[in-house]
């Protein structure tokens, strides 16, 4: 199989490698697929809890070029959106920006899963975080 | 808090200069086809235009010409396996030798019996071609394999009643280069009067073949897994003790003894008769050569890498087949870390079906590390320098890789990656 230009770029330089403390209030963790099936990635955000916006965006992939590439390009793209803005990001935006071929389109349903999950956890924080933090502050 | 990981350039092809005495890019994909050897197709050169004749025309000098070039060949086969000129008939390549003899003995020992007895790791040419005859009434018991690769020979006993006729067992296994114990088999096969084919597609000049000390009826060979051209192959078929007979697959003009009807691949055969000549001569040293680069390549990744796992036993393996799953690692991802040299995966990304190596998960290996194995392949033309080459590229990207595997970080932070609820696990 021969990859896409941007493939190999992503691959030989892959942006935003790397993790953050999970446990902080401002980072949300993704952590999906499976080793079984041969593709996990780890997707991080740190937000900016007055904008929304998502100022670091950190990611770590197991899997093939292709897997490695959409998850890289999708710290790329989350990095100054707003959380909202970032959920938008669908899997054929990545599809076509890296060039993928039908058989590799499960990486890019992978790395949405992973911006979308790791929202998500970062929205549970933010649900459990607030009242505790109010009640510090009063 | 956020931890840079440094990802080192140097990756692509053109930036990695090859060290001295190695040309990139390096081929050590042994199994899956070879290159020619120079004398294989020096022998071939004649027999396209000017001796280009068909060897079953008897009446004049050109048939004979190329006739004697085949019977040449014949005897040069023979002579590497311990049979007789007239028990080798050619054919297109192994897949159809494959298929000539589980067909062939399925069809002509019709009335004695319908069950046949393969074993999970042998290649598609057999798998498959029994699944087809299972559609038509037969009845196929396809045996597991023990952790190291080899069939247990109690469950072979254990499989066989008074409807087998056929044991079918490959000789050396494409993927993990385990050599199964043929003679015993075939001796078990023997004392039941069962008939027993073994695919030796990867073991012929690889490993001492004898069909008559190793009790084979029937046995697969292929030209291009040993330096000659592609598209021809042959088949033994045992003469005596016992008399095995084949039925045809392919009808015609009554060719090979009316076992495969079809004008012979003049220089195809004469080139495998070559290459049969070479390694009858140099098989020993070569076996020694080939094992000696193996065992480096094994030692010097597994001495820079922690958590590699050799798929297949090493006591009983083909002398230049190596099988390593790199935990945390995927193979593509492997495979594409290091393009210029050519070896293949078990990775499911690099199959057909998505499904990773059936051979590594019928051993064993988790479906994790099926996805993570590399299958090496070392050859007649493969050097030392090329070896330490592979080695040093393997271990710098698998090195790289991990830094990138959540994997990896999530089992150095001693989380068992097998008490993880995964959220793709249903897929």
């Amino acid at each position: 199989m021969s990859y896409s230009d941007k493939v190999i770029d992503h691959y030989n330089n892959p942006r935003n490698v790397g993790s953050m403390d999970k446990s902080s209030a401002d980072v949300g963790t993704g952590l999906v697929g499976a080793p079984e099936c041969g593709d996990v990635m780890k997707l991080q955000i740190k937000v900016n809890r007055e904008t929304n916006v998502i100022e670091e965006a950190k990611f770590k992939t197991f899997g093939c070029g292709s897997a490695i590439a959409s998850s890289s390009l999708a710290t790329e793209w989350v990095k100054g959106k707003t959380v909202d803005e970032a959920l938008a990001i669908k899997n054929m935006d990545i599809v076509k920006e890296l060039s993928l071929p039908p058989v590799k389109i499960h990486c890019s349903v992978l790395a949405e899963d992973a911006i979308r999950a790791a929202i998500g956890d970062w929205k549970k924080k933010q649900e459990s975080t607030k009242p505790v933090a109010s009640a510090v502050t009063q | 808090m956020s931890t840079e990981v440094k990802i080192p350039q140097q990756l692509s092809v053109s930036q990695n200069p090859a060290p001295q005495g190695v040309k990139l890019p390096i081929y050590m994909d042994n199994h899956a086809t070879t290159p020619m050897d120079p004398r294989v197709l020096e022998e071939m050169l004649p027999f396209f235009i000017e001796r280009f004749g068909n060897s079953a025309s008897r009446n004049h000098s050109f048939g004979w010409a190329a006739e004697e070039g085949v019977e040449i060949a014949r005897e040069r086969i023979a002579k590497l396996i311990g049979a007789t000129t007239k028990e080798i008939i050619f054919t297109s390549g192994a897949t159809e030798s494959d298929n000539l003899a589980i067909k062939g003995v399925a069809e002509m020992y019709r009335e004695k019996g319908n069950h046949i007895i393969t074993a999970v790791t042998e290649h598609k040419a057999v798998l498959d071609t029994c699944k087809r005859l299972e559609k038509n009434g037969y009845r196929v018991t396809y045996m597991p394999v023990q952790k190291d690769g080899l069939v247990d020979l109690d469950d072979l006993k254990r499989a066989m009643d008074d409807k087998t006729i056929l044991v079918t067992i490959m000789a050396a296994n494409n993927e993990i280069g385990v050599i199964q114990p043929i003679a015993e088999i075939g001796k078990l096969c023997h004392e039941r009067g069962v008939i027993f084919h073994t695919d030796a597609t990867q073991a012929v000049g690889k490993i001492p073949i004898d069909v008559t000390k190793q009790n084979i009826d029937l046995l697969s060979i292929s030209a291009h897994k040993m330096y000659g051209p592609k598209g021809v192959g042959a088949l033994y078929v045992r003469r005596k003790n016992p008399r095995v007979q084949v039925s045809a697959i392919i009808d015609g003009g009554g060719h090979e003894r009316g076992m495969r009807s079809g004008t012979l691949n003049v220089p195809g055969i004469v080139g495998l008769g070559k290459a049969c000549a070479i390694a009858s001569e140099e098989m020993s040293h070569e076996a020694a050569q080939l094992s000696r680069l193996r065992d480096r390549l094994r030692d010097r990744i597994m001495s820079r890498l922690d958590e590699t796992y050799i798929n297949g036993t090493m006591d009983h393996r083909l002398p230049g087949n190596l099988n390593i799953s790199f935990a945390y690692v995927e193979g593509e991802s492997l495979l594409m870390g290091i393009n210029d040299i050519a070896v293949s995966s078990g990775s499911a990304c690099t199959s057909a079906t998505l499904e990773p190596s059936y051979v590594l998960k019928a051993l064993g290996t988790g479906d994790d590390l099926a996805h993570s194995s590399i299958r090496f392949g070392i050859g007649r033309f493969n050097t030392e320098a090329e070896v330490d080459y592979v080695a040093d590229r393997v271990i710098e990207t698998v090195e790289r890789l991990r830094e990138l595997s959540p994997l990896y970080e999530m089992a150095k932070e001693g989380i068992n990656l097998k008490d993880v609820k995964w959220a793709g696990e249903a897929h």
